[in-house]
This record gives structure tokens, C-alpha cells and sequence, in this order.
């Protein structure tokens, strides 16, 4: 073998410097740093003082009626945004991936709200929740609805941000699934059709199982990101509902370190903590899925072809 | 595939126009409606005026299509100018600067040999799912340890490197065939010249996509510009907007003509991009 020089052995590390500098600097110590400063108590940042070492930070945390607060309104919010998009989703999903006209209409109205400011569009949203001139109310009017005050009641607040949150979150599932769609051998379709199949029993039995595994997928995915709430509650309310009854928990740590004076950054490190550990789970779970899919769709492949082979 | 099946498929595919598919097209016409109705009320709610924006029945139309007053209002009482011009700094700094260290960690990982390349690469992808709410406390810290903060650096520091962005670009470097890089290499070309003059050109469309998408989360991110920075001089257009709408009262009018100031950029283009868009979109899932 012949012997690299010193600069030819160290090329590597160049070409990587800038990148692992600025993810060290920027994401790594950061996790580091949270986790260290959710054990230390009576934490201050400027002295780099603590009274001591241990798990007070997450017995506060646990015990405060807003941290409390927050946890039951985020899976509430996870409880009804995740399953409605979902389903939503999966049809609208099956419809775009027929062989439809008005293609690029369909793709540009469904998935503009990916690339517009969360913030501009959620004003726009609060514009239309307006509990006295506001759009929505006067068309639920027209069909008799008396709606909701959204955007005076705490119980409005919270079906008003369910409302904003599953529009917002629709295209990226309804992407997700087509490219689930996408892999679905249309051999299976051809197949049903010419068995005659009608397209409820098709959608049923054909599309919804072999769309299981992405399905599943973004179920978690939905989950982690709607677990992380709290963007939506900026333009809808200028914070946590109108009767501070809308924490959320990416809420409650921005409220600890940002909003509180002087600010509590144990108890936004602690709480930090463990929305990484949530967060964690989920993303084992979401692994565990990839890994089953791919050996599904692996198998899927084989059958497919053993069944072509045969008909040759 | 043979001649008899493709037939088959090709008539099944000519599908008449039946009450069902017509449901199917109303289905997607509402749901369409649904989606774009926020961006029509919005737009159109800037062309309105005080008194027809408080009317019912609301008018779908504004009176006065041409009525530029709550734009001028807008630029007038906070400075959107300013606030936009900050946005592009921003967003060619992040881009330029991340663009740079993506490509070279790219190759790097997809190309270059050196030990524990693929567990400090899983390590790497494994941090992606740590929620950046957890990161933001600690990066605030150092932009004010560093004396940044409310500074144009304090926006585009912390983004220089993604590992996201990273991850998609090494996808399609290690898709190139290695023998073209030992071919260069014995015609002699260095790993730079190769990287730029080869790889590069070619990765142009997995390029263009990842620039798109730090484009889009660079002129869209709100929250760490509002925790980062706070004067009206380095100030971006969603923070600007924030502001406009805790500090100059809540005239849904004049909120409606800053939305679509913040919001037409990102549509137009979305029009010309889509693809682009969507394609990177679809292989992370989450939000970069």
C-alpha cells in the first residue's frame, strides 16, 4: 500500500471542518449543555452559580400546574389533530393519485401552505375566527351553526387552534402518502378492475392495507411534530389562549427561559429533557415501522414477481 | 411488460366520465377551496377598507380592488422596507454558508475514506430528531455570550450547517458512479477540482431543491429572530410582522396587507419551483 502523505490523511477532516465545527458549536454542546443544566438547582446563568445537584428541577417541573396544564392540552391537541388529518389525508391522498386533470391546480392549492409563513397565514386565520365579523362564524350561520367564539372563549381557543393546526399540518401527510401510493404495485389495481371490484371496496381492501405501513409512519410523524405545538398560538392569541389556558409544552419552555424574569432556565432545560425523551420513543417507533415496511414491501416485490413469472 | 397487458391497462385507464369521478372532482375542487381560502381572504382583506372589512355580510370581493392605503399605511408606520431587505441579507447568508459546508461534508462522506466515517455519519443523522425547541436555550446563550444578539450574525450563525441538507446531498453523491471518480483520479484531477467541476454541475436539481428549502424555513422562521434579535434595524419580516401586530393595534385590514407582503415572495416561488419544492418536502417528512 502506498503511504499517504500527512496532508492526504487529513484532507478528510478539511473538507468536514466547517460542517462538524458548526454542528458541535450550534447542536451538540446545546443538547449537552440542556441536559447538564436540568440537574443543576437554583441554576444561574450569568454567575454560573447552583445551590446544588440533583433532580429538583424535574420535581418542580412535574408539580407546576402549568406544566400540568400543558401536558393535558398537548394530548388533547395530539388526540384530535393527528387522527383527523390522517384520515383527511388518506383520502384526499388516494384521489390526487388517480390520473386526474388540473394536476398542478390540485398540487399548488393543497401544498402552498408548506412554504408560507406559519405566522402571516395564522393572522389570516384569526381574521376568519373573528367572533363578530369574521368569516367562518357567518358561513356556519348560513347552515343555521351558531359557531363558536374563537377567539374569546378559552374553549373556543382550543377548537380554534385544532382547526388551524390540521390544515396546516394536511400537505405534508397528504406528501407523505402519495409517495406511499406511489409504491403500490398498480398490478393490484388492474387486477381488482378487471375482477370488477367498485371503488369503495377497492379503496377498502386494496389501497388502506397495502398503505398500512406509511400510514403508521405518519401517524408517528404527525405525532412528534404536533407534540411540539406552540407557533400557532403566537397569531391566533399573542400567547397561551386568552386566559392562559392554552399552554402547550414547547410553551411552557419558552415561557421558563424566555418570557419569566429572571428567567427559569432549569425548569426549561428539565422540561426540555423530557420532551427529548417523547421525542425519542417516538423515533424508535417510527424506525421500528421503516424497518417492518421495508421487509413488507421487500416481500410485496417477490410475490409480485413470482405471480408475472408464472403468467409468462 | 407484454404487448396484452399494457393494452389492458391502457383501456382501463380511459375512464369514462362517471357520477363517481365526477364526485371524486367536486371532492377535490372543495377540498382545493378549503386549502387556498386563507391566502384569497387574506389578499383580498389588504384591498379592504376599515368599514368593509367590519361589514356583514362580508363582500368576497374588496369595493376597491385598487386600494393601496393599508399597504402605505404598513410601510409607513413600521419600516417593511428595512425588514425585507434584512430578510434577503438573512437568507443569502444562510444559504451561501450552508450550501458551502453541506457540499463539502457531503463529499466528504459520501467519497472520501477516513476512519469511522459511517458511525460519525449515523451519529449525525440520529441528532436530527432532537426538537430545536431544546437547542434554541442554549444557542441564546451564546449569541448573547459572543455579544450578537440583535445582530444580522445572530440570524445566520446558527444555521450554517444542516444535517439534513447534508444527508439528501451525500443520497446523491453516492448515487454517481464511483469509477468516474477513479477515472478522474487518474487522469490526474484533485478531489477539489473534482467536487466542483464534476460532482457539483451534476447534482444541480438535488442543489436547487436544498437551497429551496433552507430559502423557504429561512424567510419564514419567526421565532428564533424574535428571541435573537430586537431592534426595528435587524429586525426579519415575520418578526417585523409579529411586532406590527403587538405594537400598532389589531386592524385586521392593515394585518391582512403585512401578511401578504411576508407571504407573496414564498407563493411566487412555490409557482415556479413547485417540483423542486415537493420533491424535498416528501423525502424528510419533518420540517427541516
Amino acid at each position: 500500500m502506498i503511504k499517504k502523505s500527512f496532508f492526504e490523511r487529513i484532507k478528510p477532516l478539511l473538507y468536514l471542518l466547517p460542517f462538524i465545527a458548526s454542528v458541535t458549536l450550534f447542536t451538540l454542546y446545546p443538547i449537552v449543555n440542556v441536559i447538564r443544566m436540568s440537574f443543576l438547582e437554583g441554576y444561574k446563568y450569568l454567575s454560573g452559580a447552583y445551590t446544588g445537584v440533583g433532580l429538583g428541577n424535574y420535581q418542580k417541573v412535574i408539580n407546576d400546574p402549568f406544566f400540568r396544564q400543558a401536558l393535558s392540552n398537548t394530548f388533547r391537541y395530539v388526540l384530535l389533530v393527528v387522527p383527523i388529518s390522517t384520515a383527511l389525508a388518506i383520502v384526499i391522498a388516494t384521489m390526487l393519485n388517480q390520473k386526474i386533470k388540473f394536476q398542478s391546480f390540485f398540487q399548488t392549492a393543497y401544498f402552498l401552505p408548506m412554504v408560507t409563513s406559519s405566522l402571516a397565514v395564522g393572522l389570516a386565520w384569526r381574521f376568519m375566527f373573528n367572533d363578530k365579523v369574521g368569516i367562518l362564524n357567518y358561513v356556519l350561520n348560513i347552515f343555521g351553526i351558531q359557531g363558536p367564539s374563537w377567539l374569546t372563549t378559552p374553549a373556543g381557543n382550543f377548537i380554534a387552534v385544532v382547526v388551524f393546526g390540521i390544515w396546516a399540518i394536511l400537505p405534508n401527510t397528504i406528501i407523505l402518502l402519495l409517495s406511499g401510493l406511489q409504491n403500490i404495485d398498480p398490478l393490484y389495481y388492474t387486477a381488482a378492475k378487471v375482477d370488477g371490484a367498485k371503488t369503495l371496496r377497492i379503496f377498502f381492501r386494496i389501497t388502506v392495507p397495502l398503505l398500512a405501513p406509511t400510514i403508521m409512519l405518519v401517524i408517528i410523524i404527525n405525532t412528534i411534530s404536533t407534540f411540539k405545538m406552540y407557533h400557532e398560538l403566537f397569531p391566533l392569541f399573542n400567547g397561551p389562549g386568552i386566559a392562559y389556558n392554552l399552554f402547550t409544552v414547547v410553551y411552557y419552555i419558552y415561557y421558563e427561559f424566555r418570557v419569566m424574569s429572571p428567567p427559569k432556565y432549569g425548569y426549561a432545560a428539565a422540561a426540555a429533557v423530557m420532551l427529548l425523551i417523547t421525542v425519542f420513543i417516538f423515533t424508535m417507533l417510527q424506525r421500528a415501522v421503516q424497518a417492518w415496511s421495508r421487509k413488507e414491501r421487500g416481500e410485496d416485490v417477490k410475490k409480485v414477481k413470482r405471480h408475472r413469472d408464472q403468467n409468462k | 411488460m407484454s404487448r396484452k397487458s399494457r393494452d389492458t391497462e391502457t383501456r382501463i385507464n380511459k375512464e369514462p366520465l362517471s357520477i363517481g369521478r365526477i364526485a371524486m372532482y367536486v371532492c377535490l375542487f372543495i377540498g382545493a377551496l378549503i386549502m387556498i381560502f386563507p391566502f384569497y381572504w387574506m389578499i383580498t382583506g389588504a384591498f379592504k377598507t376599515w368599514t368593509e372589512v367590519n361589514k356583514i355580510p362580508p363582500t368576497l370581493i374588496p369595493e376597491n380592488p385598487f386600494n393601496l392605503e393599508n399597504f402605505i399605511y404598513a410601510f409607513k408606520t413600521a419600516p417593511f422596507g428595512r425588514y425585507f431587505i434584512n430578510s434577503i441579507l438573512a437568507l443569502i447568508g444562510c444559504i451561501v454558508t450552508c450550501s458551502f459546508t453541506t457540499i463539502l461534508a457531503a463529499f466528504a462522506f459520501s467519497r472520501l475514506r477516513f476512519p469511522g466515517r459511517e458511525f460519525i455519519f449515523s451519529l449525525l443523522l440520529s441528532l436530527m430528531m432532537v426538537p430545536y425547541e431544546m437547542i434554541i436555550i442554549t444557542n441564546y446563550r451564546t449569541i448573547v455570550h459572543w455579544n450578537l444578539h440583535d445582530t444580522i450574525w445572530a440570524l445566520i450563525l446558527p444555521f450554517m450547517s444542516s444535517i439534513f441538507y447534508t444527508y439528501i446531498l451525500k443520497g446523491f453523491f453516492d448515487s454517481v458512479p464511483e469509477s468516474l471518480y477513479q477515472a478522474a483520479k487518474v487522469d490526474g484531477c484533485s478531489d477539489w477540482k473534482y467536487l466542483w467541476r464534476v460532482m457539483v454541475p451534476m447534482a444541480k436539481s438535488s442543489l436547487a431543491t436544498i437551497i429551496l428549502l433552507n430559502a423557504i424555513a429561512t424567510w419564514n422562521s419567526f421565532l428564533w429572530p424574535m428571541i435573537a434579535t430586537n431592534s426595528k434595524e435587524v429586525r426579519t419580516l415575520p418578526f417585523g410582522l409579529y411586532a406590527f401586530m403587538t405594537e400598532g393595534g389589531q386592524r385586521n385590514e392593515r394585518m391582512m396587507a403585512a401578511s401578504t407582503i411576508v407571504v407573496i415572495p414564498m407563493i411566487i416561488i412555490f409557482l415556479f419551483a413547485r417540483k423542486y419544492i415537493i420533491s424535498g418536502m416528501s423525502r424528510g417528512g419533518i420540517k427541516g
